[in-house]
């Protein structure tokens, strides 16, 4: 097997960074590959890749980040039923943080809401049990990761007859935005990081439509250092060879039709909808719902007041979403939004484009 | 949204078992990996085993980065 | 004779017969010591050693109130110590008062209550005053610990981040993140791989690292917030640039596996029985050695430096390939991800 260290091998790393020097020479111009994954983006910063690569190379961050997708709507919902005196919230630590109309769910659990964060949904399902007489709501947020971990929580919960675990679906899937990208003329990316691990559930064959319909160079990596550095180095060799495939550079868990088992559950729960990306807009088809088979545990039918959502004014998280400007061009960066008081989602999550770059990039004396 | 760690599965009964990495253990769900069997390296995330990791590709791997170590030592 | 309740009372705070039971039969005889026993309103000491005194309070709260490696009475204990400790000051008396839970069982109790004994024996510091008080069921998390500590800075030792300068070597006992680790892992069904807390009076360390002479200008133990927000703390207040070098930062590799797999940084996570040291530089390598020769050194290790800032103070960390970026100031705690 191989270690965590193997992978973050400094030696590995700088030779990596050769092959990536050499080639990077004979691009024809400065190239700009685009990330999916909150993860990715968050492992780059944390090893601070970016600063590593040749200046022909730009590393940007697309709408990989569930948290930074999630529509204010989805919060202020989520919001309002921690209010509710008979209902549990069970919810990723991600969301924790995240601003609705009438503040975080961390808020809400100050004010005295029931709000509980899990490492995983079946945690949530063991709150319900012991606490049959409390409606437990989990927030369902994440891609095509998380997705089947949930359709399976709720599956044990058919079984077991555990009739009061509910959730509220945020849940999106990954083709649909990155489609929109690609076909975007005002985006201009060269090659794609896939997800590695969305990759697992969906199989790499997920993502060939990007070489196949928009003739655009894509490879699937995992998240350590080294893994992300084949990937920038797959990405450019294909460019100066004029090649445009899709290479699945993570074959230690992702094959080109993925987990099956895994996409059943999902299809057996989950039916697709349309969703609205914050920041991308709508995209058809592109999230998830609960089956009509299980809307007695489907938390968006439950009566709550919500407000009008709104979009806060200045925020250019959709911007910085696609990928058109760096956290640093929004006029709201570090200024009015930072991590302890965020506007837009970009700067809540961790692995938001704005928070993983006020962190990690941002450099007062920083060396070059 | 793909935090997810390569353990190794310990024991396994119908449905879930246990898996280690460097001696850290948790109860992980195999609904999604069924066919996982006890030694297996699988990939956990929020306490699911959502796939298999391949020891062939892995050494694979290995064998690259190790290609790539060497050429960073050259003069 | 009546028997002991299983479960604390509201009545047990009341001040009556029953407070009287237990303060008597839990409280006294694990504290055992003169000032106590004498049971009025305040404790008489000693005359103190020459030098400018020390006085730290804090409060603790933790869930789950028993985890591998320790509990809330040692916490207490530990925690109230080190404050004095890495100020350079030798501990003299403690004090702990204890708000109780409605329905806290009292078997519980006492193995808190002879676990923070333990600990202030093995610190060699008697607790000389103390206090209870009951609230409703519902309205604490079991028990809470509100503890003073009373210590004697000697003559001649003077400790502090004023004496930080450019060039201090920063050292740290051992490796971090031990506590908050795992705690973390004991919320979310994590064991193993020899994960316990650290939790560890440093008094004893600390006198062995002072008395050596080495030139020490300042210790901090990083507890909550972890070595991150200590060093933030201390680049503020100093107008400092501390870099901290990624590899040489000593982490156990079961509290590593925790960290990944919850998505936790342990830069961030409270250590109870570390202390970090600004070294003089010319001194580093010798207070190394020292600190080695101490059981609870036996992992030390160097692990940054203080560099002049240019403005205003900052941390960074210089990764394992040579990039330095910055190690902020969290905006709240650490919580598990799954992104």
């Amino acid at each position: 097997m191989i270690t965590a260290q193997q992978l973050a091998d400094p030696a590995a790393v700088r030779g990596l960074l050769g092959h990536i020097d050499a080639i990077a020479r004979r691009l024809p111009r400065r190239v700009t590959f685009m990330e999916v994954c909150g993860t990715h983006t968050n492992a780059i910063a944390a090893a601070g890749l970016r600063r590593l690569l040749p200046p022909q190379i730009r590393l940007i961050s697309g709408p990989g980040c569930p948290v930074c997708v999630t529509p204010v709507g989805y919060l202020d919902r989520a919001e309002a039923l921690a209010r509710r005196d008979d209902v549990t919230i069970c919810t990723f630590g991600d969301l924790l943080r995240v601003p609705s109309s009438h503040g975080s769910l961390e808020q809400a659990r100050a004010r005295g809401a029931d709000v509980r964060v899990v490492y995983s949904p079946r945690d949530a399902v063991a709150v319900a049990r012991a606490a049959p007489q409390r409606t437990v709501v989990f927030l369902g947020v994440g891609f095509e990761t998380t997705v089947p971990t949930v359709a399976a929580a709720l599956l044990e919960a058919e079984r077991d007859g555990v009739a009061n675990f509910l959730v509220l679906s945020g849940h999106k899937t990954m083709p649909g935005p990155l489609r929109a990208l690609a076909g975007d003329d005002d985006v201009a990316v060269d090659g794609f990081i896939c997800p590695g691990h969305v990759s697992v559930i969906t199989g790499s064959r997920a993502f060939s439509f990007l070489p196949e319909e928009f003739g655009t160079p894509a490879v699937v990596a995992g998240f350590t250092p080294t893994d992300v550095l084949r990937g920038v180095l797959a990405l450019a060799r294909q460019l100066v060879d004029g090649r445009a495939e899709l290479e699945n550079l993570y074959g230690r868990v992702v094959s080109p039709e993925g987990n099956l088992t895994a996409q059943a559950l999902v299809a057996r729960t989950f039916a697709p909808a349309d969703a609205t990306w914050r920041g991308l807009g709508a995209i058809p088809g592109s999230g998830l719902e609960l089956r009509q088979e299980f809307a007695a545990r489907d938390a968006a039918r439950l009566e709550v007041p919500l407000p009008e959502p709104e979009e806060p004014a200045g925020c250019r998280c959709g911007d910085v979403l696609k990928g058109l400007i760096d956290p640093t061009d929004c006029p709201l960066f570090a200024a009015a939004c930072t991590p302890e008081a965020p506007v837009g989602a970009c700067m809540v999550s961790a692995e938001g484009a704005c928070a993983a770059w006020y962190r990690h990039e941002r450099s007062p004396g920083a060396a070059q | 949204m793909c935090l997810a760690v390569p353990m190794r599965l310990e024991t396994r009964d119908e449905l879930s078992g246990i898996a280690e990495i460097d001696g850290v253990r948790r109860e992980v769900s195999l609904m999604l990996v069924p066919e996982a069997q006890a030694g297996d390296w699988v990939l956990v995330h929020a306490g699911y085993a959502i796939g298999t990791v391949d020891e062939a590709e892995a050494q694979e791997t290995l064998a690259l980065l190790r290609q790539a170590a060497e050429l960073s030592e050259l003069p | 004779m009546t028997r002991r309740p299983d479960t604390v009372l509201l009545a047990h705070g009341g001040g009556g017969r029953l407070t009287r039971e237990l303060v008597r039969s839990t409280f006294l005889p694990a504290f055992r010591n003169p000032a106590l026993e004498t049971l009025t309103d305040a404790a008489i000491l000693e005359p103190l050693p020459a030098g400018r005194l020390a006085l730290t309070t804090d409060a603790f709260v933790v869930d789950p109130l028993e985890f591998p490696g320790g509990d809330l009475g040692r916490l207490a204990v530990c925690g109230t110590v080190n404050d004095l400790a890495v100020a350079g000051a030798r501990p003299v008396a403690l004090t702990a008062a204890f708000i109780l839970e409605e329905g806290l069982e009292t078997a519980l109790l006492d193995r808190l209550v002879a676990s923070a004994a333990r600990a202030a024996a093995a610190a060699a510091v008697p607790i000389v005053a103390g206090d209870t008080k009951v609230v409703p069921r519902g309205k604490g998390d079991g028990i809470f610990a509100v503890t003073a500590g009373l210590g004697v800075v000697p003559t001649g030792r003077d400790l502090g981040d004023h004496r930080i300068v450019p060039g201090d070597v920063i050292l740290v006992s051992g490796p971090i993140a031990a506590h908050g680790g795992t705690i973390v892992a004991c919320r979310h069904g994590l064991a193993g791989g020899g994960l316990e807390s650290d939790c560890a009076p440093l008094n004893g360390l600390v006198e062995h690292l002072l008395g050596s002479g080495v030139e020490v200008h300042a210790m901090h133990d990083p507890t909550r917030g972890g070595v991150a927000t200590t060093c933030n703390e201390v680049a503020e207040r100093c107008n400092a640039r501390l870099v901290l070098e990624a590899t040489a930062i000593p982490v156990q590799p079961a509290v590593t596996a925790v960290c990944e797999l919850l998505g936790l940084d342990p830069l961030y996570l409270a250590c109870e029985g570390r202390l970090l040291a600004w070294v003089a530089a010319d001194h580093a390598p010798r207070a190394l050695q020292v600190l080695r020769e101490h059981p609870l050194g036996r992992e030390a290790a160097c692990i940054g430096r203080v560099e002049t800032a240019a403005a205003g103070g900052s941390v960074v960390l210089r990764t394992a390939y040579g990039v330095e970026r910055p190690l902020d100031l969290l905006s709240g705690s650490e919580v598990p991800r799954i992104c």
